[in-house]
């Protein structure tokens, strides 16, 4: 992919104004028809989600105090693993945006809701809800485009930092969760800046230590302690457990916006961006993983990523119900709506991660600020408004 | 016995102690999360469990609700706020207490009337069924008796308005004195209580007075005189509709004996609309523009603010909000309440409008 304006073969050229305002008006009408029939049944889903991730999540850890007897450790693993998925996906990263704030239980809010997960919901609010959806795919604006260490589209300018990268993905990939709070955090940056002393900052650092000391407080001394002799065998477990949930979650989230066929956008176009155009971009900027119904439960609904990235704020489980609509309104305006298996999107994004470690080859795209012959179409047609 | 303060201390700081334990094993969640699976009224929020729902009359209910642990039980003439998920969405009412006072384990019932267009009225007098774990409150409110009780009472009430006058009926604490009751209702079955209440007129323990006012028409003040010579000369507890509420309350003050009155009122009067404003909801990261005749808390509700609410009439202090910054106007009287950094304003946000640009604390 290369940001959607310079692209020789423009997937929306053939759209008009019109055409993308009435797009929005369309998925306007499908998002106001889900807020209108929210009800009972959706709130009994989420609750009967939370009540068997927790009783799994129990059952598991009672199964690990006896982690010495092989058996154990292989069920309670297994068991501990899905419990910390089911946690982090359908329901920690659905409540923390706000999926099932209408029901006003203050147990089941994003304003009171904590998750397994060593980075603080209010930090991961803010990079993920206020910046990744705002900015979704916009090259220098979303950080999700590789995280600040990956280099996932030929418009990121190389680095020779980025020959390692397929290493830097697989490292990312087992310590997932570490990985995002930094991420969150905006580490890499802060420290760079030399902005370690900012009061702001180091707040912040602080809490997310607090945060990391109770997760390792938990997960590797304290059950493992109540396992007694097993203490070692459910401190392997719990390990285990954990590098599953960040494979597992690390590889969902690289399918979400990194395989081929995904697009991207330049800083400039979503200037004085419009509804319709935002949907737009949100439209080309996501890839589903179609699957099965226990595929798109573990995956917290982000198999339905562009519908998620559509409406961030409807309950997960109304995804799949209107993702039949949303993809026939993709196929009459001639779009593409990207999707494949689990299988094959990770290994087009794991693909891209090693490709685009070297420089680019192809001139056309060799580096942003480069004239290319894309330049003279009218590529300004997410934000007519402001002109070539 | 100096011994036996050190001794509950270290036993408070052992329980202490484990309970920080067992919140370090459970967290980000708490154990009492985990206990909420097969123990929803011990949770430390306050929880019922809805033992029966009995019809009263074609359009009300009694609920019978065992409090879970941590009721402290209540006054007779109090209400309790109860938080109950209607499609979906939770929502807060406050209803009186109609039980006499029990040991703490025991049930309480609150009787409710369906209102036409009553979102949670109607479901609770229709839809909701045994079994069901509603949220609540302690009880709560100043529409009791004194102790002791006096000896001449009057009772004025109107449909369910009667249920806070049944709580203390019931109750007891007016045995051998002199009580009548006057209660109005469309209908001789709409009367909420009503075999109830003739049996206890029939005993001799009140003297009844029903008015029907499909057949009968409003009750007026003037009918007063005539139904109750001595009116003026009892303590009265009146509950009942703004306007019959408005009205006694201008016929006693008029004949300087307002003291005497006590009311307790359902709906807040909307008397000066003012010209409303931007809420700022800083911690939910919410603003919204609201026009000056809409509840902040309705238009922060709309929003999809978590907002704290009760019995949404202003009279239970449930919705109550630090203002940090601007202006509200209360709906009931036009008063206009301003706030700036520092003040801690606290405002019922069911009866305030925004009177200007409002820095909420939420």
């Amino acid at each position: 992919m290369t940001v959607l304006q310079k692209k020789p073969d423009n997937p929306i050229a053939h759209l008009t104004a019109e055409d993308i305002e009435t797009i929005g008006r369309e998925l306007d009408a499908i998002r106001d028809r889900v807020v209108a029939s929210r009800g009972e049944r959706d709130a009994a889903y989420i609750r009967r989600v939370i009540t068997t991730q927790r009783r799994l999540e129990l059952g598991s850890r009672a199964v690990l105090l006896f982690s010495l007897f092989p058996p154990a450790w292989v069920v309670g693993t297994a068991g501990l693993a899905v419990a910390k998925i089911l946690e982090n996906m359908e329901i920690g990263h659905n409540v923390l945006h706000g999926q099932w704030d209408w029901m006003r239980d203050p147990k089941i809010h994003s304003t009171t809701w904590e998750w397994d997960h060593v980075s603080p919901a209010d930090q991961w609010k803010h990079s993920h809800n206020e910046l990744h959806h705002r900015y979704t795919n916009v090259v220098g604006k979303d950080n999700d485009l590789g995280y600040g260490i990956m280099r996932v589209d030929e418009d990121q300018p190389w680095h020779p930092m980025h020959l390692g990268q397929p290493l830097w993905n697989f490292l990312n990939a087992c310590f997932f969760e570490y990985g995002i709070a930094a991420y969150d955090l905006e580490l890499g940056k802060n420290l760079q800046r030399g902005r370690h002393r900012d009061p702001q900052f180091r707040a912040r650092a602080k809490a997310v230590g607090r945060k990391i000391r109770r997760q390792v407080l938990k997960d590797y001394v304290l059950h493992p302690l109540l396992s007694g002799p097993s203490f070692l065998s459910t401190l392997a477990a719990t390990f285990t457990a954990n590098l599953i949930r960040n494979l597992w979650s690390h590889s969902v989230i690289m399918c979400g916006h990194f395989p081929e066929g995904v697009e991207t956008f330049e800083k400039r176009s979503i200037e004085g961006e419009t509804r319709g155009e935002w949907y737009l971009r949100q439209m080309l900027g996501s890839a589903n993983i179609s699957g099965s119904r226990l595929l798109h439960l573990m995956t917290g609904n982000l198999s339905f990523q562009i519908e998620h990235h559509l409406f961030p704020d409807l309950p997960s489980n109304r995804y799949q119900e209107i993702a039949p609509e949303v993809r026939a309104l993709f196929d009459r305006y001639g779009l593409r709506y990207t999707t494949g298996s689990l299988p094959r999107q990770v290994f087009s994004a794991w693909r891209k991660v090693f490709r685009l470690s070297l420089p680019n080859r192809t001139p056309a795209a060799a580096s942003p600020a480069d004239p290319s012959p894309a330049d003279d179409r009218p590529a300004r047609v997410l934000a007519p408004s402001l002109g070539g | 016995m100096t011994t036996t303060v050190p001794a509950s201390r270290a036993k408070r700081s052992v329980r202490g102690g484990l309970l920080r334990l067992a919140a370090a094993v459970t967290t980000p969640l708490l154990p009492e999360d985990y206990l909420d699976l097969v123990a929803p009224l011990r949770s430390a929020d306050l929880r019922g469990r809805i033992l029966a729902v009995r019809p009263e009359t074609p359009d009300a209910a009694t609920l019978v609700i065992r409090p879970g642990r941590g009721w402290r039980g209540h006054t007779p003439g109090q209400y309790v706020r109860l938080g109950v998920d209607v499609d979906g969405v939770r929502q807060w009412r406050a209803y009186s207490v109609t039980s006499a006072p029990g040991r703490r384990a025991d049930p309480i019932t609150v009787t409710v009337k369906a209102i036409p267009d009553g979102l949670v009225s109607n479901h609770l007098v229709r839809r909701l069924r045994p079994g069901t774990v509603v949220q609540l409150d302690q009880a709560q409110g100043d529409f009791v008796l004194p102790e002791p009780a006096p000896r001449r009472v009057l009772f004025l009430t109107a449909g369910s308005g009667i249920t806070p006058v049944m709580g203390m009926l019931r109750a007891g604490a007016l045995a051998g004195a002199d009580v009548v009751v006057v209660h109005s209702a469309p209908t001789a079955t709409d009367v909420i209580f009503g075999a109830e209440l003739r049996r206890l007129a029939a005993d001799g323990v009140i003297r009844l007075v029903e008015r029907h006012t499909d057949t009968d028409g409003l009750l007026g003040v003037a009918d007063l005189d005539a139904l109750v010579p001595d009116h003026l000369d009892r303590e009265t507890w009146a509950c009942g509709p703004v306007g019959l509420l408005d009205a006694l309350e201008e016929h006693w003050t008029s004949r300087g004996c307002a003291d005497r009155l006590h009311t307790e009122r359902f709906r807040p009067t909307v008397v000066t609309p003012g010209e409303g404003g931007t809420l700022t909801f800083a911690r939910a990261a919410v603003t919204v523009e609201a026009d000056g005749a809409t509840p902040i808390l309705d238009a922060g509700e709309r929003a999809g603010v978590l907002m704290p609410s009760g019995c949404r009439m202003g009279i239970c202090f449930g919705c109550v909000v630090p203002l940090r910054q601007g202006a509200v106007r209360d709906l009931r009287n036009g008063q206009l309440t301003t706030a700036v950094p520092g003040d801690g304003v606290l405002v019922q946000t069911c009866v305030s409008a925004a009177a200007g640009p409002c820095d909420l604390d939420l």
